[in-house]
């Protein structure tokens, strides 16, 4: 069961750190590496966007490898996750339409956002139950 | 929801670790089960009703003032 486990931790690893290069070389390799190529930059674009459907795969696989305690801390994590990032995403992109703050609303800082909250979340929730 | 788990995992001279393989969950459910900070899903129950040989009733016991 355990090394079953670590199998689909190491796949779930193996499709995310290749998401994070992808990402990566769709971002600075037109402007690095080929110049604004339309073509490459569209092929960088398309490979991300796989690899991220096979991280999500592989999540979702390594989701129904858990247990029901385990279910349950993750799903309520990521339910307050949820939660918390539409309204402190709208909230954000309400302070940038009315001009409250002088910088661009970036989807970058929600996803900071929405990794740490879940971090937070899910060590809060471990703690309630273990 | 109070339970009487641990007592009866002892009494089959089981460990948390043992149970948990036996009943397919990790040994940190067994636990939270028996410190009763979780109450598990039916098919668990069952499992141990089956393995304890009791009916579910006898090591759950259901308050429904707490339930409320």
């Amino acid at each position: 069961m355990k090394k079953e486990r670590q199998q689909h931790l190491k796949v779930l690893a193996l499709w995310t750190w290749t998401w994070v290069g992808t990402m990566a070389l769709a971002t600075f390799g037109p402007k690095f590496i080929w110049e604004g190529q339309t073509v490459l930059t569209s092929l960088a674009i398309l490979v991300n966007l796989l690899n991220g459907v096979l991280m999500i795969s592989a999540n979702r696989k390594l989701f129904n490898f858990y247990d029901e305690l385990e279910r349950k801390i993750h799903l309520e994590s990521l339910a307050l996750t949820l939660g918390l990032t539409v309204v402190v995403g709208l909230s954000y992109s309400l302070l940038d339409q009315t001009n409250l703050i002088s910088f661009d609303a970036e989807i970058g800082v929600l996803v900071l956002f929405v990794g740490v909250t879940e971090r937070i979340t899910f060590f809060i929730n471990r703690k309630r139950y273990l | 929801m109070k339970n009487k788990v641990r007592e009866l995992r002892k009494l089959k001279g089981l460990t948390q670790e043992q149970l948990a393989e036996v009943i397919g969950v990790s040994r940190q459910t067994i636990n939270a089960i028996e410190k009763e900070k979780f109450d598990p899903s039916l098919p668990t129950a069952f499992k141990m009703a089956q393995l304890f040989e009791r009916s579910i009733e006898e090591f759950f016991l259901f308050d429904n003032q707490k339930a409320r």
